[in-house]
């Protein structure tokens, strides 16, 4: 019992998120003119995936310590490359660089080539990450400033492959993973296209929601078991002390942003499939890091690092999204949404700070 | 002390190497000229005072940035401060349009400043929720499009003006430096700056009003942003949506490669003036050849690294 009430207190800031986001959600869903429906439900899990990724990559660069500023642009990059790769036809691709035509080959066409199209899709945002930790951790430069510059390249590179936005994603792979499980089982043809008795109760639930879980189960929670992921936190809570325990510091920070990496890759994978096109959108991206911070710290997880988790970002996320499907329902003015969303993440952020009203010993407030 | 010409210290070897780079960029950019066009503009002393008379505004705004993040915070509310102050200064316009611009700017800095210093919010998201809120007042303030009002002849003549042929906004950019230059390195706030970017705890213990230090410093951030927002709407003529957007990182680039520390306390004025015009200068090689913006970005940021890998690797961690 009293085990319990210890990880209660250690993890207040995680659960005062979800308790606060399962409120306002339900008042969210209380007051929608249509109820609780699956349609809604698939909408809301459409909007929220692409967030609730980038803010899980920013949450593993964030525990180590190091913040990622580079995974807006990373996930802008990788939605290019998908408008590229996930077209479904066999269309040979080719690399234009002034005037020279670089072959790359192709991909086979259906469902083989839409699977590979997204392995190296998922490759390429891995591959952004461990370049960003490489940088970090052998360039020895702050976080901070590392990804600022390497988001500003992997923006360039996008613009690049997307001067105009544009490209198709293959349509059935857009049916596929943004709608209920039964549409997905009845695109793919499994379970007697989604009709089997059994699948009935399940064909509801939104597929970006099941892909969230699957991808946090698969990943996150084995990496956060790992000695690699024991030194993420390590790094965070006292950087030299890891150090000398003989962690193995460095690898653990690169790993911490090539895992970033991975996230990032996934949330821009999904929102081209999602819009079904790859857009260079520099404002879009800029927006995603800063919400992805958002996200962090109203999830619990500790900018100085160290304390926190993905899942708290996933709830930050959704709390930062359901905000806007507020103004959706009920009738407040366009105008005045920007300032109600920037009110309610100052007071969310500023929630935390009651604990200095508790602090006895000033010198405890700097850290 | 006759190797002091070549031992240089610690702060003054990145302000070095970044003049270098400046020249080098002087040089490779009118290489590209004569070879192309057969002529040398980036020599020309009306195109490089044109030119820092763009960069006058990204200089001042990062003079602020560079005073925030000495003391180890950043202030990520700058795009928005700018634009709240140009908005409200054309909106008010006369004699009080320029005051009114400035005070903005000062009053949302203390906010910055209180929130980090007495709620201990890390900077890095509070000021993003200031930002946000000055957004969202602004929006719903224009109503959502670019403002009707347009700036006073004096602000446009402090931002186009020239003065003894020298652009009136160099003067002014001048001006901020010194008092910048002079209150970090002559004054006891300077010193409580540097004392509390490298350890507040110690600086708390040495008797100093830390929080007090760090509201002011936020204070002038803001101010400084404020007094960009100004300059700009003067030199546009009008205060406009995201006018401020492209100031933020830029800023903070330009602080970092000239040397300052971006965990704080460490640092010279001279090497943001210099990374500031290495920056503007950059940009103006780049849109002399027609660089296209995809490589704008990856050669921005292949600069940026560049000049950190050669002097701004940090310490390794070993104990």
């Amino acid at each position: 019992m009293s085990d319990l009430a210890l990880r209660a207190r250690q993890n207040v800031a995680f659960l005062t998120a979800v308790g606060l986001f399962l409120v306002v959600y339900l008042i969210y869903h209380m007051s929608h003119p249509k109820g609780f429906s699956s349609a809604v439900l698939v909408q809301n899990a459409d909007e929220v995936f692409t967030l609730a990724m980038v803010a899980v990559a920013q949450t593993v660069p964030v525990l180590a310590a190091g913040l990622d500023l580079s995974v807006g642009a990373l996930m802008t990059m990788v939605g290019c490359c998908a408008s590229y790769l996930l077209t479904g036809t066999t269309a040979s691709m080719a690399l234009e660089i002034a005037g020279y035509s670089l072959p790359l080959g192709s991909l086979p066409a259906g469902v083989p080539g839409l699977v590979i199209g997204m392995v190296i899709c998922l490759a390429i945002g891995a591959l952004g990450g461990l370049i960003n930790g490489l940088v970090v951790v052998y360039g020895r430069i702050q976080p901070i400033i590392a990804t600022l510059a390497t988001g500003a390249i992997y923006i360039g590179i996008a613009l690049f492959l997307r001067p105009q936005p544009g490209g198709k994603i293959d349509e059935d792979l857009n049916w596929a993973l943004t709608n209920s499980l039964g549409d997905f089982a009845s695109t793919v043809h499994i379970f007697s296209d989604g009709a089997a008795p059994w699948f009935a109760p399940f064909a509801g639930i939104p597929t970006p929601f099941v892909l969230l879980a699957l991808i946090l189960l698969i990943v996150w929670v084995p990496f956060r078991r790992t000695v690699t992921g024991r030194t993420v936190y390590a790094i965070g809570s006292a950087e030299g002390a890891a150090y000398m325990s003989g962690l193995n510091v460095n690898r653990a920070r690169i790993a911490a942003f090539t895992l970033g990496g991975f996230f990032a890759g996934c949330g821009g994978l999904f929102l081209a499939i999602q819009t079904s096109s790859g857009n260079a959108d520099i404002p879009q991206a800029g927006a995603y890091t800063l919400n992805s911070i958002a996200s962090v710290v109203i999830g619990g997880t500790s900018l100085l690092g160290g304390a926190g988790g993905a899942l708290g970002s996933v709830f930050g996320a959704m709390m930062l999204r359901v905000i806007s499907f507020f103004f959706r329902i009920f009738d407040i003015a366009p105008l005045l949404q920007p300032l109600f969303e920037g009110v309610i993440l100052l007071a969310a952020v500023s929630v935390g700070s009651l604990r200095v009203l508790r602090v006895k010993n000033t010198l405890e407030l700097f850290r | 002390m006759s190797a002091g010409v070549l031992k240089l210290s610690r702060d003054d070897r990145p302000i070095l190497i970044a003049a270098l780079f400046i020249v080098v960029i002087l040089i490779a950019g009118t290489g590209y000229t004569l070879s192309r066009f057969g002529s040398a503009p980036l020599l020309s002393p009306n195109y490089l005072l044109q030119q820092l008379q763009i960069g006058a505004f990204l200089g001042i705004v990062a003079a602020g940035a560079m005073i925030v993040i000495l003391i180890s915070q950043i202030d990520l509310s700058v795009p928005w401060t700018l634009a709240a102050a140009a908005m409200m200064a054309t909106s008010v316009g006369g004699g009080w349009a320029i005051p009114v611009g400035l005070a903005v700017g000062i009053g949302v800095g203390i906010i910055n400043g209180l929130g980090v210093a007495y709620l201990r919010v890390p900077s890095m998201i509070f000021t993003l929720g200031v930002n946000a809120v000055m957004r969202g007042l602004m929006v719903a303030n224009t109503g959502g499009f670019a403002p009707q009002t347009s700036a006073t002849d004096l602000m446009r003549t402090l931002a186009s003006a020239h003065w003894f042929g020298i652009p009136a906004a160099l003067y002014v950019w001048i001006g901020v430096s010194l008092l910048v230059a002079i209150m970090l390195q002559r004054t006891l706030l300077g010193r409580y700056i540097y004392a509390i970017g490298n350890k507040e705890a110690a600086a708390y213990l040495a008797g100093v009003n830390t929080r007090a230090v760090t509201v002011v410093c936020f204070a002038i951030s803001g101010l400084m942003a404020g007094l960009a927002g100004v300059l700009l709407a003067g030199y546009s003529q009008k205060a406009y949506q995201g006018m401020g957007d492209a100031y933020l990182l830029p800023a903070i680039a330009a602080v970092v490669i000239g040397g300052t520390n971006i965990l704080g306390g460490r640092g010279r004025y001279l090497g943001t003036l210099v990374g500031v015009i290495l920056i503007v200068l950059l940009n103006s090689v780049l849109s002399i050849m027609a660089m296209p913006e995809a490589g704008r970005q990856v050669i921005y940021g292949g600069v940026i690294i560049l000049m950190l890998l050669v002097y701004g690797r940090g310490e390794r961690v070993t104990s």
